[in-house]
Order: structure tokens, then C-alpha cells, then sequence
């Protein structure tokens, strides 16, 4: 389902990010970096609170408004019962909606924030989303000291807050469109090789896309998927040209191996992982760019695995989903 | 896509494990952490004069103390995920497991944190660990007499 736009603007963005994230390529973009993976909190739980609390902060300032100004704050997060949005939502007293689509998350709470924008139900809406490295791994993994080794495959889930600013009134960045995506569940169960399980929603959520909207590949400066990952982005390349028969070889990128040094930073494996992720790259470099019209079309494509630990045990396959927003420099 | 074509893809672009290197790794650990525990057998035999039964406890329970005091300390994680096999496999693998879950969930309560959540990993081992012994003490005990 794709939805297009007449009056969606993209304001201003924020970023926090942990000591991961500051030490990959793009550090210069980001607003806050933390040295400190607790934030001064005494659990992961609570630092990532702080890391999204902090985002707000940070993007208010920016706008030069308060939290009365704001209509809506739409959020969600990776930690059961998305509690860290909650929270953030109990301090700001913003009227609240939370969202869960995992990794795709954010791009969720975008399409809704741009509908009910257009539709003029609402004037100022903030878009967040946050992970925590620790808190992720703590909830669908081992304990965080637990040093058990993961393959090559496995991504890292990236650390921080990011918030967006989307408003009906004009700026020079613009949601032109979005469209909705399905479940996807191609029978894939490794936890270790998200990008092999959410590829093919991506796949399904472009070829939809680009056919509701008659556009080729080469309509976008850049395709960019939130997070497959490095082998993820090879098995989507090749999956897309053999199922839909589209070429998205050539101006595509994955913001999972973009957030990080994948050379120099072993430990993340085949790339970043986690909703702030797509949310890091856009909102710090892509949005940038898109200012400095070096880019003037991106499709986004975020991406999430929909799972639980609990239906990981029972052996139950991992379906995916992939939602997709397109962002336009207005000239 | 067929879900079997679609796995043929997915095995294409995963990359290989360095098997070899991980062997080798984990042969030479195991066998150092072998190495240091007789060490501490005849230590404990020989210096410290105590039964060669109660050495092996002894023997455990060093091994476990270090593990569970490098986790603490925070760096043995590190250690494991290079060493793999070869800090898992030994008593050094339980005490780690152990440990790593005492710690993260020490900010939960006493009871419904660390209580409950200690043998997250590890209750497994000692589940079929008793289990194991009491089924072949049993066999032992009815071919041999004990």
C-alpha cells in the first residue's frame, strides 16, 4: 500500500548515540556521543531511557519550542512492552503512540505521523525511536559478560536516541510518499543472520513501492535498507534481480554497514542492527546531505525481524517486515 | 521464490567460519586450562599434602574462583568470545556462565534477580549433569556392585 503526500516537512533531527557508534564514520554528524554505555544510569534499561530522553532535548532546542508546542510524540523501542518509550513518554506529557515494527520501527511511526499530518489531525509531530547494545543482547540473547562467540553473519545492535521533527508546515525536506509493507516469512530461523531473514521484505515492500509509483531504481540517488547488514544487502541484491527482476545494484546501500567501520570495528560482524540504527544514518548523514543537496530523492527502506525468544524456542519460523518512506529535497 | 531456492541464496552469501583456526585455538586453551588443573593436582598433592580426591575439588574450585573473578573483573568475555570452545568447554565455561548472569541481573533483587536468574545458562549443566550421574552411578552400581 503506498500512500502519497502533499504537506509532510522534515524539520530537524536529532542524535545520541553511545561509544560504538562515536567511534564509527559517523561520528562528525552526530549530536551527542556518551563515552558511557549506563549514561550515568545504574541499568542498560534505564540508559537507554536517557539516551532517548536526551534526543528530545537536544531536537526541542533545536526547534525552539517546549513539549506544550508538540502534538504528538509517536515511539518505540526493542524492549519488552516498548517500556523505554513509555517512560520517556511519562516525562514529556506529550500525547503518546507507541509503535513496534523491531528494526522498522521508526519508519512506522514516520508513515503514521505523515498521515495524520496531511490529513491536517495534527500540526507538530515528533518521531523517536532508541536501542541499547546491552539491553538488546540482555533481552534476546545471553547475559551482556557472557562472552560466547557469533558467526560472521550476526549484526550488533546500535546504541542510542534519535528523534525527527515532522510538521505540515513547509521546510526544505519533504515526505513525498510511503508505502506500507507485508509480513514476509521465507522459513528463515538463524537469530545470527537477521539479513537473510528480513531481505526478502525488503525486496517485496521496493518492488511494491516502485511499481505503485512507476518509478525505476534509478529515480533514487539512493535505495538505502535499514539494517541487513553486509551479507543481508548481498542476498537482497541478488534476491530482488531474481524474483522481481529489478536492479537495485548500483544506488543501494545498507545504513547497518554505514553506521559502522566494519574493518576496524570486529566486534559489530556483518554490521549495525537495532530501530536507532536506520534512524542514526538518516537522521545525522542522510538528511545532511540531502541539505547540502548532494542527494536530492532517498528511498528508505527499514527493516525489521518480528520475533520473540519465547517463539524462537518453541521453533518457530521469524517473519520480516519492511516499511518504506521517501524522502525529497524540495527545490 | 520457493523457500528452498531461497535457502540455496542464503547459503551462497554465508561466509565461511574459520573451522580450522577455531580447532586449533580451542585444542591448545582446553589443553593449557588441562595443563594449569593437573599443575594444581600436584600442587595440592604434593606441597599441600591432601588426598588426591579432595585435590580434584580443590582443583575445581580454584579454576571456577578465577573464572568467576576475571568475568567480574570484566574482561574474561573477551577471552571466551576469542578462545571460543576452549574456555567453554572446561569447569571454566560453567563458572563464566554463571558469573556473567549473577552480574546482569544483580540490579533485579536479590531473589527475583540474581535467585532466579543465576543457572539461566548454566542450570541446564547441572540439571543433566545429576541426572547423568545418578543414571550411570545406577549402572555402575548394578554391572559392578558399586
Amino acid at each position: 500500500m503506498t500512500i502519497k503526500y502533499k504537506e509532510v516537512y522534515v524539520h530537524e533531527t536529532s542524535t545520541v548515540v553511545g561509544p560504538y557508534e562515536k567511534k564509527g564514520p559517523l561520528n562528525k554528524y552526530f549530536d551527542v556521543a556518551y563515552d558511557d554505555l549506563y549514561a550515568k544510569e545504574k541499568s542498560w534499561e534505564k540508559a537507554e531511557v536517557q539516551y532517548l530522553n536526551n534526543s528530545i532535548n537536544v531536537l526541542l532546542k533545536k526547534i525552539k519550542k517546549t513539549t506544550q508546542d508538540i502534538d504528538l510524540f509517536i515511539s518505540g523501542d526493542l524492549l519488552n512492552q516498548i517500556t523505554a518509550s513509555s517512560k520517556v513518554a511519562s516525562n514529556l506529557q506529550i500525547p503518546f503512540l507507541g509503535v513496534y515494527s523491531a528494526c522498522g520501527t521508526w519508519v512506522e511511526a514516520i508513515i503514521i505521523a505523515s498521515n495524520m499530518l496531511d490529513a491536517n489531525q495534527a500540526q507538530r509531530i515528533i518521531c523517536s525511536t532508541s536501542s541499547h547494545n546491552l539491553s538488546a543482547e540482555k533481552q534476546f540473547r545471553n547475559p551482556t559478560e557472557y562472552g560466547g562467540p557469533k558467526p560472521k553473519t550476526a549484526t550488533f545492535t546500535a546504541t542510542g536516541g534519535s528523534s525527527m521533527y515532522l510538521s505540515n508546515e513547509k521546510s526544505n525536506i519533504r515526505i513525498e510518499s510511503s508505502t506500507i509493507g507485508k509480513v514476509v516469512d521465507l522459513n528463515q530461523t538463524d537469530v545470527f543472520n537477521m539479513g537473510a531473514i528480513m531481505a526478502p521484505a525488503a525486496a517485496d515492500t521496493i518492488n511494491k513501492h516502485l511499481r505503485d509509483t512507476k518509478r525505476q531504481p534509478n529515480y533514487y540517488d539512493l535505495i538505502l535498507t535499514g539494517d541487513l547488514g553486509l551479507y543481508g544487502k548481498k542476498i537482497l541484491i541478488d534476491y530482488i534481480n531474481e524474483e522481481h527482476n529489478i536492479d537495485i545494484s548500483k544506488n543501494y546501500n545498507d545504513c547497518g554497514i554505514m553506521l559502522y567501520d566494519l574493518k576496524k570495528q570486529k566486534q559489530v560482524n556483518a554490521g549495525g542492527s537495532g530501530p536507532v540504527c536506520s534512524a542514526l544514518v538518516v537522521n545525522g548523514l542522510i538528511i545532511d546531505k540531502l541539505r547540502k543537496k548532494e542527494f536530492k530523492k532517498i528511498l528508505l527502506v527499514a527493516t525489521g525481524a518480528l520475533f520473540s525468544p519465547t517463539f524462537l524456542f518453541q521453533k518457530t519460523s521469524i517473519p520480516a517486515i519492511a516499511h518504506a518512506i521517501s524522502l525529497e529535497l524540495v527545490e | 521464490m520457493q523457500k528452498k531456492e531461497y535457502d540455496k541464496l542464503v547459503k551462497k552469501h554465508k561466509p565461511n567460519e574459520k573451522k580450522f583456526l577455531n580447532i586449533v585455538k580451542a585444542f591448545s586453551i582446553g589443553g593449557t586450562i588441562g595443563i594449569i588443573g593437573h599443575a594444581l593436582l600436584e600442587f595440592y598433592v604434593n606441597t599441600l599434602e591432601v588426598t588426591s580426591k579432595d585435590a580434584a575439588t580443590l582443583v575445581i574450585i580454584t579454576l571456577v574462583f578465577f573464572a568467576s573473578l576475571f568475568t567480574a573483573l570484566g574482561f574474561f568475555d573477551n577471552w571466551v568470545s576469542f578462545g571460543r570452545a576452549g574456555f567453554i568447554i572446561p569447569i571454566t565455561g560453567f563458572a563464566h556462565g554463571m558469573t556473567s548472569a549473577a552480574i546482569e541481573y544483580r540490579g533485579e533483587g536479590l531473589i527475583t534477580g540474581i535467585g532466579s536468574n543465576i543457572f539461566k545458562l548454566t542450570g541446564s549443566v547441572i540439571l543433566y549433569g545429576i541426572v547423568s550421574a545418578y543414571i550411570f552411578g545406577l549402572i555402575r552400581f548394578l554391572l559392578f556392585g558399586g
